[in-house]
């Protein structure tokens, strides 16, 4: 579903984030990513959704090179790409309601639809009673649940969460895994980065360990061992 | 499906408008101030180009006829003056006229009126005032009357006196410095008026930089470009809408004060002998109310969403 072909990224002040990766992700797999900061996780999932571009090599979703997209095309492929950011990013002048139906918006969805899914979505994780609160007013672990929220409510073919858990204390992490996990058992492919021992452990499945921009694990049912 | 997505473009834009308070605030005060300047512009030029036109249509030339001249013949050069096409006014004033004239005005001093009555006939030339259209033609009036030199039926000259030559200073000196006053006015409108679009550009390009890492969220999690653009277009265009009708209302407080200023500074002069001064704002204000709505509403729509649009594409990269 997912293939990276022999991908290196080097950055413009000559830092090596990858070099030579190459790994598939088959439908409905949880992988887990794990390595050091800066090892290269993040550009990984970066390269995924085109907000960055590989210096060298290939990345594949489906059989379409996401790297040779053009502009509409890769806002149809974001679309059935959900993403969680470590930082949220979530839209600071809209209520939580805006920000999930934004993403339903975009991908064109009917108002009719909006108005059913966005509370159904919000009740699954569990933040109902907040669905006219902007971002200010809510605690991290609530704000990463608005960023689930948002990114599942496409019903995308596959989730990436880029250290979801990384800014949470915790009883937010547990639940964060324990709701990405639920979403994986419904069919959605899970891509999650992470350097949290508890996480890993937690979700068990796949793991992929990267140290200095190489693939150096990849284990099938895996622990967190660096 | 397009009506949705405008739909849904256009009520963001409004929201994240009420939403963004200050920003709006900021971006309406900054706005306004270019399009004062811009009014501010348009009402000069009125202005320059009325007392201009006043300027010009004091200057003439008058025709003084022998006494003997028959009034039949000046009758019929003023038709033929009349006709010319660099003419655009000409007035006879016979010589009955221009007695009773220096009569009223010298009524009341007995030694004149004792010189008159000495003298016994009318001692006063007929003569015809032209007008023309521009002040550089009044040059070639005067030589067609001179080169003409029209005759009564005995082959008398009737023209006695043309006054060109008395005038010539001053039309030639207006001849020089109103095209400079015209050419001034317009390189300092195109200066301002450049001067206001920047300010308006970067401003909203400010109120971008803001939002830009909205903008990236929006992109990745698959909008495309219009609904990323679209929002803040409109937005865009409400600074320039709210903006405008502002700058009118100020506007038109400042026309209907500075003709109030003027008649009180300057006072009976004005009134008496520069009667085009007397609420020149305010007459410029209502009848060309439609032209200057087109204008100031115009530019801040076109510059608000313009700006936006131009602003936006940098961060849509993503």
């Amino acid at each position: 579903m997912i293939y990276y072909d022999k991908v290196s990224k080097v950055y413009p002040d000559k830092t090596v984030a990858l070099e030579g990766v190459s790994f598939g992700i088959e439908p409905k797999e949880f992988v887990t990513i794990v390595g050091h900061s800066g090892a290269g996780k993040s550009t990984l999932l970066k390269l995924l959704i085109a907000e960055d571009w590989p210096t060298d090599g290939k990345v594949f979703f489906e059989s379409a090179d996401i790297h040779k997209l053009s502009k509409g095309q890769t806002a149809k492929l974001r679309r059935r790409i959900g993403t969680v950011f470590q930082d949220y990013r979530l839209i600071p002048t809209k209520t939580v309601y805006e920000n999930i139906a934004f993403a339903m918006e975009a991908s064109g969805r009917k108002d009719r639809e909006i108005a059913a899914d966005v509370p159904h979505v919000l009740e699954l994780v569990d933040l109902g009673h907040k669905i006219w609160n902007f971002p200010r007013e809510l605690s991290g672990g609530e704000r990463q649940r608005v960023a689930i929220a948002r990114a599942i409510v496409t019903q995308p073919d596959v989730i990436i969460a880029d250290e979801p858990t990384g800014n949470l204390d915790p009883g937010n992490t547990y639940e964060i895994v324990r709701i990405l996990k639920k979403i994986n058992e419904l069919g959605t492919t899970i891509l999650l980065t992470t350097h949290n021992k508890g996480v890993v452990d937690t979700v068990g499945g796949r793991v992929i360990t990267i140290e200095k921009g190489k693939v150096v694990r990849d284990d099938k049912e895996g622990k967190y061992i660096l | 499906m397009i009506l949705t997505t405008f739909k849904r473009i256009t009520r963001t834009g409004f929201v994240s408008f009420w939403r963004n308070g200050f920003l709006s605030f900021a971006a309406i005060v900054v706005i306004t101030l270019s399009l004062l300047t811009l009014g501010g512009l348009i009402f000069a030029g009125a202005f320059g180009r009325s007392l201009l036109e006043q300027v010009k249509s004091q200057v003439d030339i008058n025709v003084y006829f022998a006494l003997a001249a028959p009034e039949a013949d000046i009758l019929t050069l003023q038709q033929e003056v009349n006709s010319l096409a660099e003419v655009s006014t000409t007035t006879y004033i016979s010589r009955e006229q221009t007695m009773s004239d220096f009569q009223a005005k010298w009524k009341d001093n007995t030694l004149i009126m004792q010189g008159l009555q000495e003298l016994g006939a009318n001692p006063f030339p007929a003569s015809l005032n032209i007008k023309a259209k521009d002040p550089g033609q009044y040059g070639g009036i005067a030589r067609y009357l001179e080169n003409k030199n029209p005759t009564d039926s005995s082959g008398t000259p009737i023209i006695d006196k043309i006054n060109y030559e008395e005038n010539k200073l001053v039309i030639d000196r207006l001849n020089r410095i109103i095209p400079t006053v015209e050419q001034t006015g317009t390189i300092l409108a195109i200066v301002f008026a450049l001067v206001a679009a920047i300010v308006i550009f970067n401003t909203i390009r400010l109120i971008t930089y803001t939002v830009r890492d909205e903008l990236a969220v929006m992109k990745l999690v698959g909008a495309s470009n219009v609904y990323v653009r679209g929002p803040l277009v409109v937005a865009g265009i409400m600074y320039g809408v709210v903006s405008a009708l502002i700058t009118l209302v100020i506007l038109a407080a400042a026309a209907y004060w500075s003709d109030a200023l003027i008649l009180r500074v300057a006072g009976v002069d004005v009134a008496q002998n520069f009667s085009f001064a007397i609420n020149v704002f305010s007459r410029y204000f209502s009848t060309n109310f439609t032209e200057l709505f087109s204008v100031i509403m115009g530019a801040g729509i076109i510059l608000g969403g313009l700006s936006s649009y131009i602003a936006a594409r940098r961060y849509l990269r993503v």
